[in-house]
């Protein structure tokens, strides 16, 4: 009789941080082959068309980068919050308020240089998201209260404020009927690559992710924070104002993922909307938890993300309903943290009786 | 409001109430024994889609509800696996619950999107009862589902406070290498009350598609399974606390609806916002007063290793 026993890793082998993400997403893949085919669908085909439709083409390729953009800064965003172990998951209505300062901006002062707007659209949209981000960090900073919940309910609120602005003051009259802002001037348009709809904020999200490297591995401040989010009683006991710090993270945080929403709306839709994002912040916080907080990483991620939003889109035609890429995500996450769990321990069989 | 109108408007509260109460005496449960699940949403929405599916194919509601509590069954065994069994961060694997069972509801209800319900439960009038002036309208004049919510959420209270069984769920959440210690069983009690959780919330779920709405669609439960977490913290971790609450946010949502209906000039934007920003006042005035997580299990989201015991 063998005995099995779960025996905590001393020290992490390098290869398993590489190999346990890259073996989830195999897994995930695996796993809605066999939802696919259970559900009476041809999977081969599904997953062609998916590829198809993410890289298939230069068109269908600048599109994946253009949903990855928005992911990469939605994951930048909550990984520095994670970071500090505070589970902001309220990427989204960050970046919804994000999306209506810009906007605000954009249609007040159309007529203003793109020179000058749209540095003052992503300052708007970067105070909104910090204060969105804000309360809930001051609300955990000094009363404990739990940021889960409060980040999450902001979303809410967030997307009902946009509504209450397309379907009301806001609404162009042109638009007959259609809840929509008013188109914004060419000024407040973010620059584009050739001619297709990639966009600067690929360039504002790789110079945040590098802002990010350093500061995390080269700075007092990252050294505070990555400390702080190992054992905050260490943190505080070390000297560190764990107070201030929780404020600022959620600041910076919430602020990147208002900028995600200034660039959505300046870079992509060109106006205020409803359903301006098909829920970057949610799948931002599985690109985060996947590319193990590494800014870095978190690009490539979203690049792989960006072509599973892509590729879903293109399998509806197929009829098959678009949840399949949710199930998918879902599905990474639980293959993650099942890895996760060969990270730290060995399965050791002992002789015994 | 005059009392006319205020009869029709509790009864409505209470109805509002029921889907949040069921889920959230779950996680009471489940988060009592130490194991915090944040996938409330996608496991009611799990069961709001099996519930509605499995009565349209059988025509009779009770299937509905047994497949429904299978469905949120299941789902909460995928985390108590993780969680548990392999003592993954229960943070992430909650949303990772939440963001699959919005995957999985919406591929299964595809084709039901908008269809009537084929059984619908409908109000059941206790005789006598419904007879006293003011209370009985209000109270038993409702569908059976409701009045089954009210009985689980008194009989996990008694089991919670009043038997040695709720100790043992307690002891897990509080002090699992205590726990341990005394030969009580700390994974077998986590996942039994993270699964008892998963199946209240698929009863949560359906009482939605199948009593409350009643009908199928995508993202039918529309953050209710968030409140019913954030209820548990209001309700202090104590199912009959969570009565209260959840009727009091059931009274916020039905208040939204009311006003609307009578055409007050309020954008129903803003009505919507209120039961949100309702569960964030409750959460500060309920943390801020009591200090740090009063209340909460001391273990809760801890993953027992007991060789670090």
């Amino acid at each position: 009789m063998y005995k099995v026993r779960m025996v905590r890793r001393e020290h992490n082998s390098m290869w398993v941080e590489v190999i346990v993400p890259i073996m989830s997403i195999i897994l995930a893949v695996a796993f809605g082959w066999l939802f696919l085919s259970w559900s009476g669908h041809d999977a081969a085909a599904t997953y062609m068309r998916m590829l198809n439709g993410a890289i298939g083409s230069k068109y269908n390729l600048s599109e994946t980068v253009v949903k990855a953009i928005p992911l990469m800064l939605a994951g930048l965003a909550v990984s520095l919050a994670f970071r500090m172990k505070l589970w902001n998951i309220g990427g989204e209505g960050q970046l919804y308020m994000g999306a209506f300062a810009a906007s605000g901006i954009a249609l007040a002062c159309g007529d203003m240089s793109a020179w000058l707007l749209l540095p003052l659209m992503l300052l708007a949209g970067f105070a909104a998201g910090a204060i969105w981000g804000g309360i809930p960090g001051v609300l955990r900073a000094y009363w404990q209260v739990n940021e889960t919940i409060t980040t999450l309910m902001l979303n809410y609120v967030a997307i009902f404020w946009v509504s209450y602005l397309v379907f009301g003051p806001w609404k162009d009259p042109a638009s007959m009927g259609f809840p929509l802002s008013a188109r914004f001037s060419l000024n407040a348009y973010l620059p584009v690559l050739g001619t297709t709809r990639v966009h600067l904020g690929l360039i504002i999200a790789i110079i945040i992710a590098v802002l990010f490297y350093i500061i995390l591995n080269y700075t007092r401040w990252g050294y505070e924070i990555r400390v702080s989010g190992e054992s905050q009683e260490a943190a505080r006991y070390a000297g560190i104002n764990v107070t201030r710090n929780i404020i600022l993270v959620m600041l910076i945080s919430g602020g990147i993922a208002g900028v995600t929403g200034m660039i959505e709306v300046s870079g992509i839709t060109h106006r205020l909307q409803q359903g301006i994002s098909p829920g970057y912040g949610y799948t931002g916080i599985i690109v985060a938890w996947l590319a193990r907080l590494n800014p870095f990483a978190i690009i490539l991620v979203a690049f792989l993300f960006g072509a599973l939003l892509v590729g879903g889109f293109g399998i509806q035609t197929m009829g098959i309903s678009y949840s399949i890429v949710l199930i998918l995500q879902g599905a990474v996450l639980f293959f993650l943290l099942a890895g996760e769990f060969f990270r730290k321990y060995r399965i050791v069989l002992t002789k015994g009786d | 409001m005059e009392l006319s109108a205020l009869v029709p408007f509790l009864a409505a509260a209470i109805v509002a109430g029921t889907p949040i109460l069921f889920a959230a005496v779950g996680e009471v449960m489940a988060e009592r024994s130490g194991i915090l699940n944040l996938g409330v949403e996608g496991m009611m929405l799990v069961g709001a889609v099996m519930g509605f599916m499995i009565t349209i194919v059988t025509g009779n509601h009770w299937t509905g509800i047994i497949a429904a509590m299978a469905g949120g069954g299941l789902m909460a065994l995928i985390h108590a696996f993780i969680t548990v069994t392999l003592k993954g961060n229960q943070v992430v694997s909650g949303l990772a619950l939440t963001i699959f069972g919005t995957g999985v509801s919406g591929f299964l209800g595809k084709s039901y999107q908008g269809m009537p319900t084929a059984d619908p439960f409908t109000p059941c009038v206790v005789p006598l009862l419904s007879d006293i002036p003011v209370l009985g309208p209000i109270l038993f004049k409702q569908d059976v589902l409701v009045y089954i919510s009210i009985i689980l959420a008194l009989g996990f209270w008694f089991l919670l406070y009043r038997t040695s069984w709720g100790l043992t769920i307690r002891s897990a959440g509080e002090n699992p290498a205590a726990a341990d210690a005394v030969g009580i069983s700390v994974s077998r009690v986590r996942y039994l009350c993270t699964i008892i959780g998963g199946i209240m919330a698929g009863l949560g779920g359906a009482y939605l598609s199948l009593a409350y709405v009643p009908s199928w669609q995508e993202n039918l439960t529309a953050g209710r399974g968030w409140i019913a977490v954030a209820l548990v913290i209001f309700a202090l971790w104590n199912p009959l606390r969570a009565i209260a609450g959840a009727y009091l946010f059931g009274g916020v949502e039905a208040l939204a609806f009311r006003l609307q209906t009578a055409g007050i000039q309020i954008s129903s934007f803003f009505l919507s916002m209120l039961p949100y920003l309702l569960t964030i006042l409750v959460l500060v005035l309920v943390t801020v007063r009591l200090r740090q997580e009063a209340g909460a299990p001391l273990a809760l989201g801890v993953p027992y290793d007991r060789e670090e015991r």
